[in-house]
């Protein structure tokens, strides 16, 4: 089998990436449980969101709309399910869901291998995911509350940092 | 049949999980926040990593708190011989022990003290999986003898109630939550309201009056009116005071460090829990004192 396989848009052609066996399912599960355990030793990286960044990378790499969403609603549904029973389940698989197509639909697309749009994809998305909660919130649990704050700037920026370092120690679980 | 193009599959297929999505969350929010099959699931799968991730994670502090110890000895060194050197590691890592020590002997004095009360210590092992909600996970349930609406404390003061029980793990809210909160007692005045959280480490007191007297410091202990927590448990002190349209906006810091949980008790009944309480001290505000602490 081809390690790589190539999408023909016009005259662009991007790669399409490959993972060995089960790496995207281990990748989910420690970015769940470093999310579920990491904060409570230090708390100050309650700020990431490991899990919205795993779903990006496979959704920017498998670069097929439909694995990226279903992706991105499987790891969103985890992170419900282990937010404790007053996060219903739904809030963070919607907002992942979306996540996962967009990144895969983007990934389709654009070369998004290079450091700066990287970086700027998490960015993007962060603030994205971040409104989609808001919306969420606000909508269907009736619990409004402000969309941009200093602090999701900030912490969608080490995201995006961390986005950059993560998504380098990825590509090596590539086939 | 009708045929969808394929470009468009994936947007069905994403309305359509939106949408499953979307049905899920509604008949969640009518109904009232009990257990599901999927969560029982989910925490016994998770569990095991849960707990294995609390012991790795533990132990990478430990090598990053020696690490810099080891990095400060390493600056004295230059001017100290390397017995000093070797000694002063050794005190380093002993007053980690140190540390660990007193705070397991604190509660274990807590425990001793209480002998009459009927309470289980257990250890935090994980934290909420977002920044949506704030609970916390410890070790210990059903086996335990531990059920949901069970208060939990440490030495300091109140830290929520247990709102979910498993086979060897339980899910404790904090007071912190936006759905946590305690019946609340101003123990100077002895007025009556609710302690709940915002979301943020500071937690509001709502229902008091505006006419009230409250100053800032003054100690608040739980009322023992929610049937959760036994009377007089230390929750915080009034940290702001400000005037609202009814009721006086109180914020409050809490008395326990719900942000650096490690170990908690929970109290398997609603006996009383004497508290040393400093707060019994504290004098009752005077008949200037409210108008001055309070904010305009």
């Amino acid at each position: 089998m081809n390690e790589t396989y190539e999408l023909r848009s016009g005259e662009t052609h991007i790669e399409v990436h490959k993972f060995y066996p089960g790496a995207i399912f281990l990748a989910a599960v420690v970015a769940l449980v470093f999310q579920a355990t990491a904060p409570v030793y230090f708390p100050k990286l309650s700020i990431l969101d490991l899990p919205m960044l795993v779903t990006i990378y496979f959704g920017l790499s498998r670069r097929n709309p439909s694995t990226g969403l279903l992706l991105g609603m499987v790891i969103g549904l985890a992170q419900d399910a282990l937010s404790g029973p007053t996060v219903p389940l739904g809030f963070y698989g919607i907002a992942k869901t979306v996540i996962g197509y967009l990144a895969s639909s983007i990934g389709a697309r654009l070369d998004t291998e290079h450091p700066a749009a990287r970086f700027a994809l998490v960015f993007s998305f962060f603030v994205v995911h971040q409104g989609i909660m808001v919306l969420t919130r606000g909508l269907l649990l009736a619990r409004p509350e402000g969309w941009f704050s200093v602090h999701l700037a900030i912490a969608a920026a080490v995201n995006a940092f961390l986005g950059i370092l993560l998504f380098s120690g990825l590509d090596r679980l590539r086939r | 049949m009708v045929a969808i193009p394929s470009r468009h599959k994936s947007l069905t297929l994403l309305a359509g999980v939106l949408l499953a999505q979307l049905l899920l969350l509604a008949v969640q929010v009518k109904r009232d926040s009990r257990g599901r099959l999927i969560r029982v699931w989910a925490i016994s799968a998770a569990y095991p990593f849960e707990r294995s991730g609390a012991w790795g994670f533990g132990k990478v502090r430990g090598v990053w708190t020696h690490y810099f110890a080891l990095q400060d000895a390493q600056k004295e060194n230059e001017a100290l011989r390397g017995e000093n050197d070797a000694l002063k590691l050794t005190i380093s890592q002993l007053q980690g022990k140190a540390a660990e020590a007193d705070r397991l002997a604190a509660i274990l004095n807590f425990k001793q003290t209480h002998e009459k009360v009927p309470m289980v210590s257990g250890r935090v092992i994980a934290a909420s999986a977002g920044t949506a909600s704030q609970t916390v996970e410890i070790d210990r349930g059903e086996r335990d003898g531990i059920r949901r609406n069970m208060a939990v404390i440490t030495p300091d003061g109140a830290v929520g109630k247990v709102i979910e029980v498993y086979r060897d793990s339980s899910q404790v809210l904090l007071l912190t939550d936006k759905e946590g909160g305690a019946g609340a007692m101003l123990i100077a005045t002895r007025t009556q309201g609710v302690v709940g959280g915002t979301g943020d480490p500071m937690m509001q007191m709502k229902f008091v009056a505006n006419e009230d007297n409250v100053a800032v410091g003054e100690q608040i202990v739980t009322s023992g009116m929610d049937k959760i927590f036994p009377r007089d448990i230390p929750i915080g002190k009034v940290e702001e005071v400000k005037p609202g349209n009814t009721f006086k906006q109180i914020r409050v810091q809490p008395a326990a460090r719900l942000d650096r949980l490690e170990t908690v008790i929970v109290l398997l009944s609603q006996a009383p829990v004497e508290f040393k309480n400093e707060a019994q001290n504290t004098p009752a505000p005077g008949p200037g004192s409210a108008a001055a602490a309070e904010k305009p």
